[in-house]
């Protein structure tokens, strides 16, 4: 079995992408990840006790790094413009609570959503490339992006082609990536692995270097319509990456977990392994996001129970 | 950091009430006495939390006779699956009153709340409950059915309660009674657990509880009605023990000291071999007879592995052990916060360099910070000697040959681990390493039904497991 190691500082990447069978070599080559002990390290750091002040900054920062979803068949333009609108003041009666980072629609709806939020300073993502199952020709992915950049996307949250990635078939997953990400021109890239699909450690961990080498701004975890989605420990194995890919090209990528983090105590988990695994650098909302829904009403509801001592229960907070 | 600073978490220390004076536990009532009172302090403040009782010689004799009672009428004679019934009241009242335990573990030892919490107490549960189901079984043992008599335990301070649950647990459901001595520095939890016995109604003289200094423990070790002893703690006073019962009938089980290897080899998982060096030496901050004091990192990866080790193991929190967010307590005694500090400039001298996580140490109480060696050589201390505290010796190997040579060349061989991600690499290893417990791509996992011990001067006999009846019953000395 050959050395497995992490590139370091000096290494040269285009070496990696020349071929399938150099990359094939390179993700291979990552050190492996133990399922035990991996989960067992997340679950440790999910005790940390998060409590007062340091509770209070951790509801905030977590509000900021919401994009706040909905991607269903049943979507219309008056759902997003709520969607939007609670985004931008997610509680009316509290004018010191942040807006959260973005809102994130299928790109049929990015019209809507802009109209609404204007220049109020949440963006638009967009998820495109055939989402969720990214099984479509490469032009038609194409078109789906630069359909929803056209349409004012900030964001794109493109989804790799996991019958490729299982198959082996690493450049071609390379390649879309690159071309996606042409095709998003000013638009922040970010890629969707579909962890529940990929199922093992590895397969996160490779996928996680795969998309960085391609250029995505951030790695997400799932489309949140396969189960399980985010999860803690896959969501560290990203953490983990994204750290050893700073040390070795100085360059920074985000992470987004996203399906699955419905409560406040959840979110909190996140940002203390964001914090202890990829440091704090990490902790804002341009290197950090949540993709969730109902999500944001816990940490609402956690948050005026901060200020105010009592717990206001969920007839307080907007349903959308 | 001042994105995110963790608020202080403390545990509420009025989870337990502590006594102004405790006194000696035999035959079933607290009493006084006979050798000078001495005090127990919190090692992370200095501050006395009680003043317990010495037993002396003439206690000694009081709590062995006790305990022979309780085993001819009561213990002994009684079935198995009687037995069983009080064991796991026991184990079950354990579980209830976790909080209180896990509180006065971590005031008494030192330890992190959060390992007094997810670790010691849990285990300790688990062990009475595991011994519990042995206690109707014991024909299927192997071992025969038929105790040994009195056994005399004495134990150490870096697992108070866990290492009573050990002794205790197996001891009681052979058959066994026990004359059982906690270490002076940590006394609180077996006063405890002997309140708990009186809660589950244990027959008088079936547990007793000495506490005292070596003294007190030379007197239980030799005296005459004792037919078992049991001891885990340093090597040199294992050997002395050794020496005491030879020529006489006691049946003796040791469980020493341990120099253990952990073995990084190039194919390893990276992050989790991190993790697993971590919890080898850090857990505990180090006291742990099986702790990875010695890591062995193949040279192709060694500079890697240090860089990410290091940058692990400035993220670790050293502070309050009531904390709830703190992973490296308080060392346990000034005597041994001595031994930790001689050790490692005994260290510097010898040439090794010096790399300590940068924390700031409270200015009361006895505290080491994690610190690691590198250019460690076999013939260094700090490679042979155990320190017994949060300090690393890092060595590094070219061939699985010479990590193999290199972990077993110490007069010890109680634990070692091994991580790699080849599957046949970790069985060739294992079946090579003399040491009595080998974790592969992990370490320092404790579960009842595993028998711990080790080789060479790491001592004899197992504890845990089907195996560990046999240090408790006749059919098991053979």
């Amino acid at each position: 079995m050959p050395t497995t190691s992490t590139p370091g500082v000096g290494w040269d990447l285009s070496d990696v992408t020349r071929s399938d069978a150099a990359l094939r070599r390179f993700l291979h080559g990552l050190p492996g990840v133990d399922q035990v002990g991996a989960e067992a390290r997340a679950a440790a750091l999910g005790t940390r006790s998060i409590k007062t002040t340091a509770k209070e900054q951790a509801l905030d920062l977590a509000i900021r790094m919401v994009d706040l979803t909905t991607l269903e068949g049943q979507d219309t333009p008056g759902k997003v413009r709520a969607l939007a609108s609670k985004a931008t003041r997610p509680d009316p009666t509290d004018p010191t609570c942040p807006a959260t980072a973005a809102v994130c629609v299928y790109p049929d709806l990015v019209g809507v959503a802009k109209d609404t939020l204007g220049d109020s300073g949440v963006n638009i993502a967009a998820v495109a490339t055939a989402f969720p199952s990214g099984r479509a020709a490469r032009d038609i992915k194409l078109a789906d992006t630069r359909d929803a950049v056209e349409a004012g996307a900030d964001e794109i949250d493109m989804v790799i082609d996991r019958g490729a990635f299982l198959s082996g078939r690493y450049l071609e997953v390379f390649e879309e990536i690159v071309a996606v990400k042409e095709a998003c021109g000013d638009a922040h890239l970010k890629v969707i692995f579909e962890t529940g699909e990929l199922q093992t450690y590895d397969n996160v961990r490779r996928a996680s270097w795969l998309a960085m080498m391609a250029g995505g701004h951030f790695i997400k975890t799932s489309t949140g319509k396969v189960q399980p989605a985010a999860t803690l420990p896959v969501t560290m194995i990203m953490l983990e990456a994204v750290r050893d890919f700073r040390l070795a090209t100085g360059q920074m990528v985000g992470v987004k977990p996203a399906g699955g983090i419905r409560t406040a105590k959840d979110a909190i988990k996140y940002l203390v392994m964001v914090n202890e695994v990829a440091g704090p650098d990490w902790l804002d909302p341009d290197w950090f996001r949540f993709g969730a829904s109902t999500l944001l009403n816990d940490l609402l509801m956690q948050r005026t129970k901060m200020r105010t001592g009592r717990y206001s229960g969920p007839d307080y907070v907007t349903l959308d | 950091m001042s994105i995110f600073e963790y608020a202080p978490a403390p545990e509420s220390r009025a989870a337990v009430d502590i006594k102004e004076s405790y006194g000696l536990f035999v035959n079933g009532e607290f009493t006084s006495g006979a050798g000078a009172a001495f005090k127990t302090v919190n090692p992370a403040t200095e501050e006395v939390l009680a003043e317990v009782a010495e037993a002396d010689a003439s206690d000694v004799d009081r709590a062995v006779k006790a305990a022979r009672k309780a085993y001819d009428k009561v213990w002994g004679p009684m079935p198995g699956r009687e037995r069983a019934k009080y064991l796991y009241r026991i184990a079950r009242i354990i579980q209830e009153r976790s909080r209180e335990l896990a509180v006065l573990e971590t005031l008494d030892n030192g330890k992190p709340i959060k390992e007094a919490r997810d670790v010691d107490v849990p285990t300790v549960a688990a062990h009475f409950f595991y011994y519990a189901g042995w206690a109707d079984k014991l024909k299927h043992s192997g071992y025969g059915t038929t105790p040994l008599g009195v056994a005399g335990q004495v134990i150490p301070w870096n697992f108070p309660l866990l290492m009573l649950a050990w002794k205790v647990a197996p001891a009681l459901a052979c058959g066994n009674t026990v004359v059982l001595k906690p270490a002076e520095t940590t006394p609180l939890t077996a006063l405890l657990f002997a309140e708990i016995c009186q809660q589950a109604d244990l027959p008088p003289g079936v547990v007793n509880i000495l506490t005292g200094a070596g003294e007190t423990g030379r007197a239980i070790v030799e005296h005459p009605g004792v037919d078992k002893v049991a001891f885990t703690g340093s090597t040199d006073v294992g050997k002395a023990i050794a020496r005491a019962v030879a020529g006489t009938d006691k049946k003796v089980t040791l469980e020493l000291g341990g120099k253990a290897a952990n073995i990084v080899f190039d194919d390893a998982p990276m992050d989790q071999a991190v993790e697993g060096i971590v919890n080898g030496i850090f857990f505990n901050q180090g006291h742990v007879c099986c702790a990875g004091s010695r890591l062995l990192v193949q040279e192709s990866v060694a500079d890697e592995v240090l860089e990410r080790l290091k940058r692990r193991m400035a993220t670790l929190r050293l502070g309050d052990p009531l904390d709830k967010n703190t992973d490296v307590g308080a060392i346990n005694s000034a005597a041994q916060l001595a031994r930790i500090r001689e050790l490692s400039e005994a260290g510097e001298a010898e040439g090794a360099e010096r790399w300590s996580a940068p924390c700031e140490l409270p200015t009361s109480g006895y505290w080491f910070a994690p610190t690691l060696f590198t250019g460690v050589s076999q013939a260094h201390r700090i490679a042979r000697e155990e320190i017994f505290g949060p300090v690393l010796s890092v060595l590094t190997f070219r061939t699985p040959s010479e990590a193999v040579e290199k972990a077993n060349n110490t007069p010890y061989g109680l634990s070692a681990g091994i991580w790699t991600e080849k599957g046949s690499r970790i069985l060739d290893v294992a079946g090579k390493l003399r040491a009595g417990v080998v974790w592969a791509n992990t370490f320092n996992k404790f579960d009842p039904t595993s028998p711990f011990g080790g080789y060479k001067e790491s001592g004899y006999g197992r504890e845990g497991g089907r195996h560990g009846l046999a240090a408790y019953l006749k059919g098991g000395q053979a």
